[in-house]
This record gives C-alpha cells, sequence and structure tokens, in this order.
C-alpha cells in the first residue's frame, strides 16, 4: 500500500467516522437497527451543498446538515414509538421518504461543489500541510471533539437514561422516565451525526449525490463490530474510540482490497466486494482464533 | 568479453532515456461495472494500442460504493500515473476534486458542465480536466420518433429521478418535443422493480414510449417491453442494446466508438504534450441505428422501409 492510500484510507475512515459513532449509538446502546442512515447520509450531503452554493459558510453549511439529520432521525423516532412501527420498517420508511426529499432539496440528483471554498480548503490554508495529510487529520480532530462531547454527556443523567434504555426499559419506565422520549432524542442524535459525517463527506468529494447513501448501514455495521472485535467495547468512552477506529481499519480493509495484485491468479476490480467482505471476516474472527489458540495451548 | 559488457552498457544507458518516455501509466476510475461503461474502457484501451501508444492500465472500480469512489482517487495517487482516466460522472467529480497536478480525461458523462468539471464545453485553458461527454442527440431521437410513429401526439418516458443523466436527457426531451409541438408524460422509478408499473401507467396516457439512457430502467427493459406488446404501444428506446432486448428502435452513441475517441484525446495529452485544460470538451456523433423488426410488429407498428435500409442493424 502506498502512503496516499494509507492516508485516503485515514482520511475515508475519519471521515464516515461520526457515522459509524452514529451507528454505533443506535445499534448497540439503543438497541435499534436503524436504516435511516442510508437517507440521512445524502440528506447531511444535499443540505449542506445547497446551503454552501447559496454563499452560506461551509461550516454553517455543516451544521445545518446536523439539524436537518437530527430531525430525520427524530422522525424515525416517532414513527417507532408513538406509532408502534417497528423500528426496521420505521426506519426504512424515513429512509425511502428522504430519498424524494433529498431530490427535493437539491432540485436535482448531484449537485457539485469543485471548486466552492470547503471547510478541507479551510484547514488546508490553516495548516499549510498537503491535503492529503491535512484532510484526515481535520477530520480526526472533528471526531475526537464529537467523542468528547459524548463521553460528557453519557456521564450526565440523562446520558445514563439513554445508556440503560436499551439494556433495560422496564428499569429505566419504573425510574420516571418516559423511553419513549430517549429513543426519539437518541435515533436523532444518531442521525444528525451521520448528517455531518454526510456534510464532510460531500465537501471532501466534490459533490453531494443522491445516491451516495447506499451500502451506509453495511459499512457503519462492518465498522463497529471491527472496532469492538479488535479495540474491546469494555467502558462506553472505549466503545466510541473502538467504533472511530473500527471505521478506519475498514476503510483500510478496503484499501488493501483496491491494491490488490495477485499476477496470474486472476483477481479483477469487479471482485472489490468479495475480497472487502473476506477481509472484514477476517478481521472478524482472528480475535476468536487467537483467543482459541492460548486457550488450546494453556490447556 | 568486459569491453563487450561495457559497450552493452553504455549503449544501454544511452538508449535508456527514450524507452522510459515510451512507456505510460494511465490509471482508471470507473463507478461500476456496466457494458456501456466497460465498451468505453476497452475502446480507449484499444485506440492507445493502435497508436502504439505503450501504456499500463491500473483499472479500478467502486462496485457503485460512493465512498469506495474517493478512496480509488488516493490510490491513484500512489500510482503516479501520466494520465487519469474516469469513467462516468461520480469518478471524474472526485478525480477532478482531489488530482490537481496530473491530466484527468473524463467520458461517459453527459453534461459535464452541471458536474462542475468544466466551466464550459470550450474549456479555455484553465485547469487539468477535459474529457467527452456522452449527451444524447435529442433531436435526432424525437426526429427517430416521429419517422416510425407519424401520429404521435405525446411522448411517455421513463426514467429514475435519481440519476443525475437522466434527470438532463429528460429536460433535454421535453425541450425538443415542444419544439416540435409534442407533449411528454413522465414516469420515474427509484429502482429497476419499479419499471413494469411505470410502464403501466403510461398506458392511455400518451402514443409512444421512451426510455433514455437511464441505468435504473434499462435493467429492467423487459418490464417494459412487455407492457408496450400487451398494450400495442410503440417503445423506443436511446441505447441499440435494448433493441436487442425487444425494443422497436434507437439511433444511439456507440460506447466502443466513444472509447475510440476518447482514446484519441489520451493520446495528444501522452504523446503529444498537449495540455488537457487546452482541449474542448468532445461529442460523438458517429451514431449507430439498430431496429427490431418482430418487436414492431409485437406493439402494432410497420417500419419505415427507408429505416430498415439505412439501419446499421436489424434484427427479424
Amino acid at each position: 500500500m502506498t502512503s496516499y492510500a494509507l492516508f485516503g484510507a485515514l482520511e475515508q475512515g475519519f471521515a464516515y467516522g461520526l457515522m459509524v459513532i452514529g451507528v454505533y449509538l443506535t445499534f448497540r446502546v439503543l438497541d435499534f437497527p436503524d436504516l435511516t442512515v442510508d437517507g440521512s447520509l445524502p440528506l447531511g450531503a444535499s443540505v449542506s451543498a445547497v446551503a454552501i452554493t447559496a454563499g452560506y459558510s461551509p461550516f454553517l453549511a455543516v451544521l445545518m446538515a446536523t439539524g436537518a439529520g437530527f430531525i430525520a432521525g427524530m422522525v424515525t423516532g416517532i414513527l417507532n414509538t408513538k406509532f408502534k412501527i417497528l423500528h426496521l420498517l420505521a426506519s426504512i420508511l424515513t429512509m425511502i421518504a428522504l430519498y424524494s426529499i433529498n431530490l427535493r432539496i437539491m432540485g436535482r440528483p448531484n449537485m457539485a461543489l469543485l471548486g466552492q471554498d470547503t471547510v478541507v480548503d479551510w484547514f488546508n490554508n490553516l495548516t499549510g500541510l498537503l491535503p492529503q495529510y491535512s484532510t484526515p487529520l481535520l477530520f480526526c480532530i472533528i471526531s475526537i471533539i464529537v467523542i468528547l462531547i459524548l463521553i460528557w454527556f453519557l456521564h450526565t443523567e440523562k446520558g445514563f437514561a439513554f445508556l440503560a434504555t436499551g439494556d433495560n426499559k422496564q428499569m429505566i419506565t419504573s425510574q420516571g422516565i418516559n423511553t419513549d422520549n430517549v429513543i426519539i432524542f437518541g435515533v436523532g442524535l444518531s442521525n444528525a451525526l451521520v448528517a455531518t459525517s454526510g456534510a464532510l463527506v460531500a465537501q471532501n468529494q466534490g459533490a453531494a449525490d443522491v445516491n451516495m447513501g447506499v451500502g451506509t448501514i453495511v459499512a457503519g455495521l462492518a465498522s463497529v463490530i471491527i472496532g469492538e472485535t479488535v479495540f474491546g467495547d469494555k467502558t462506553i468512552s472505549r466503545a466510541l474510540i473502538a467504533a472511530l477506529l473500527g471505521s478506519v481499519l475498514y476503510r483500510i480493509a478496503i484499501a488493501l482490497a483496491l491494491g490488490l495484485k495477485l499476477g496470474a491468479f486472476s483477481i479483477t476490480p469487479s471482485d472489490l466486494n468479495l475480497i472487502t467482505a473476506t477481509l472484514v471476516v477476517f478481521a472478524l474472527i482472528m480475535p476468536k482464533m487467537k483467543k482459541k489458540f492460548l486457550a488450546g495451548r494453556s490447556a | 568479453m568486459k569491453k563487450i559488457l561495457l559497450t552493452m552498457a553504455a549503449l544501454l544507458l544511452l538508449t535508456a532515456p527514450s524507452f522510459a518516455g515510451d512507456h505510460y501509466t494511465v490509471s482508471v476510475t470507473q463507478i461500476v461495472e456496466h457494458p456501456a461503461l466497460d465498451a468505453i474502457r476497452n475502446g480507449v484501451i484499444d485506440r492507445l494500442k493502435e497508436k502504439g501508444i505503450d501504456a499500463t492500465f491500473n483499472v479500478h472500480i467502486a462496485q457503485g460504493n460512493s465512498a469506495t469512489n474517493v478512496q480509488i482517487i488516493s490510490q491513484i495517487k500512489g500510482e503516479e500515473p501520466d494520465l487519469v482516466l474516469a469513467i462516468a460522472t461520480p469518478g471524474a467529480q472526485a478525480a477532478a476534486q482531489k488530482i490537481k497536478d496530473r491530466p484527468i480525461v473524463f467520458t461517459g458523462v453527459t453534461d459535464p458542465v452541471s458536474a462542475g468539471l468544466v466551466k464550459d464545453l470550450k474549456n479555455s485553458g484553465n485547469g487539468n480536466v477535459t474529457g467527452m461527454s456522452d449527451f444524447s442527440p435529442m433531436d435526432k431521437h424525437v426526429a427517430l420518433i416521429k419517422e416510425i410513429v407519424p401520429s404521435v401526439k405525446t411522448i411517455g418516458v421513463i426514467y429514475n429521478a435519481g440519476e443525475p443523466n437522466s434527470v438532463v436527457l429528460v429536460n433535454a426531451l421535453t425541450e425538443q418535443a415542444t419544439l416540435v409541438g409534442l407533449g411528454v408524460e413522465e414516469a420515474t422509478v427509484a429502482n429497476s422493480s419499479g419499471v413494469y408499473q411505470a410502464a403501466k401507467s403510461l398506458v392511455g396516457r400518451c402514443d409512444v414510449v421512451y426510455i433514455p439512457t437511464d441505468n435504473t430502467v434499462i435493467s429492467a427493459v423487459e418490464s417494459a417491453v412487455k407492457v408496450c406488446s400487451q398494450n400495442k404501444l410503440p417503445l423506443i428506446v436511446a441505447d441499440v442494446d435494448s433493441v436487442a432486448r425487444g425494443a422497436i428502435a434507437a439511433v444511439a452513441v456507440d460506447y466502443y466508438r466513444m472509447g475510440l475517441q476518447t482514446g484519441d484525446m489520451a493520446a495528444k495529452i501522452l504523446a503529444d504534450g498537449v495540455k488537457a485544460g487546452d482541449m474542448p470538451v468532445e461529442f460523438l456523433n458517429d451514431l449507430k441505428l439498430h431496429v427490431n423488426k418482430k418487436a414492431a410488429a409485437a406493439m402494432g407498428v410497420t417500419l419505415p422501409e427507408d429505416i430498415i435500409a439505412r439501419a446499421d442493424k436489424v434484427i427479424e
């Protein structure tokens, strides 16, 4: 792997890091499999692209995307809690609705940001580093700031209720806390992070596209699982950092797959998905294999 | 012996620079594997070979994934190619955003200006990007529709509103149809399983169905063929492959020929040292006409003799 490919993987890993943290919050903490993300990622991209094209600052554009994502997640939460629609179905409904909404927001399926000022350009000028180093650094810093805020939040009283909702709904209800509100807020928070990620991704790749959300949940879940397998999830702080690093490892796996050359053994670019899946499976089973191997030796 | 070796070494050293100058690396980014896009790629590769340009091609395909599409650009930067070939809009946009120091040739992009790739089609010398548009010649498509169905008043069109290219094409269709006094009825789909329903919704609302070069709809063109045959509604398409699959006719861009022409542009940059930013965006005017007699009969249309006579391919 070249250094460009490595830093490219870091860049993508951190850019999608907030998305992965969002998926972690719903999937692991709230026990809520949320497919809204396939729609809220392009939602964040669309909102930020329209805001930038309309002349707003790229930072404000990111914040507007965060807000839009929060609302989208709340809709899924409300459909689930207030209207008793199964969480998976509720999130699918929001996701497909967002497809049309994103088309409405942009007025077209693809909005170019080439040549527009973005947060990536701003940070690049600020640091004076080469873009391939400054961009992953920027996304890393943003992810760390968000993780710190989340760690603080999850140690407040509200945060405890949030953490406990997925574990033991009855206990929380007996404490006089309305779990519906916690779920609505939690799915909102998760999608706010996903949309923020979408806004950053769009500003980085030079375009928002209505189809850019395809496969977001798959990447998110794979990253979460890789992260917790490799880095552990004993405490919430550790789990959040593991999710972020899982996102980076997932992208490194893809970079490896992209650069794979096996000479005569004919692997073609069309095998990318298969290779990626295989690499992820390896990442998943390696720690277990190691455990088994060590257990076998000590016996 | 030593002398011979020395002479050989000296000769090698002398000839080495010209050897080094003759070999090029071309990195290819392509969003998805697709017959039309693959044909373009093969066209470029074949044309460079024909021209005697010795090039290694590193082909990357994102399998439709937006994140991988961007990651491929980092991969390409590491390959330090002499030229980046970007097939279809998403790859071209990511390449243009991230790579400023080497020439990028895009191809298979319908509207390079609204995609932000070039400021205008003349591409007045600012930047490292040039390429080819596969914009369908809509005037020729509408003319073909009128020739095959002279009584046409309204054209029904099926497309995916989520495909950037399709939206541009349908706007162009509407513009061209209005110009010749025809109406347009739209039916949109979100995925290929919606094509059957969309085609049915057009029955009674139009006199002919037209399908642009829309990836989603074309992948399920058989559904439209079925509905149109059952309802004696002529189906005319924008790609020749769909004619063999049951549409009546298409006058279309030949993607392989498009690749050849893109290959010419790449050769100019590689071998002749022309700056990409100095080259205007090119279009393909070399079109193919395919007709399907059986499909025409099934949809209640008799193909005019002169269309059959001038067709590149007639399916009986």
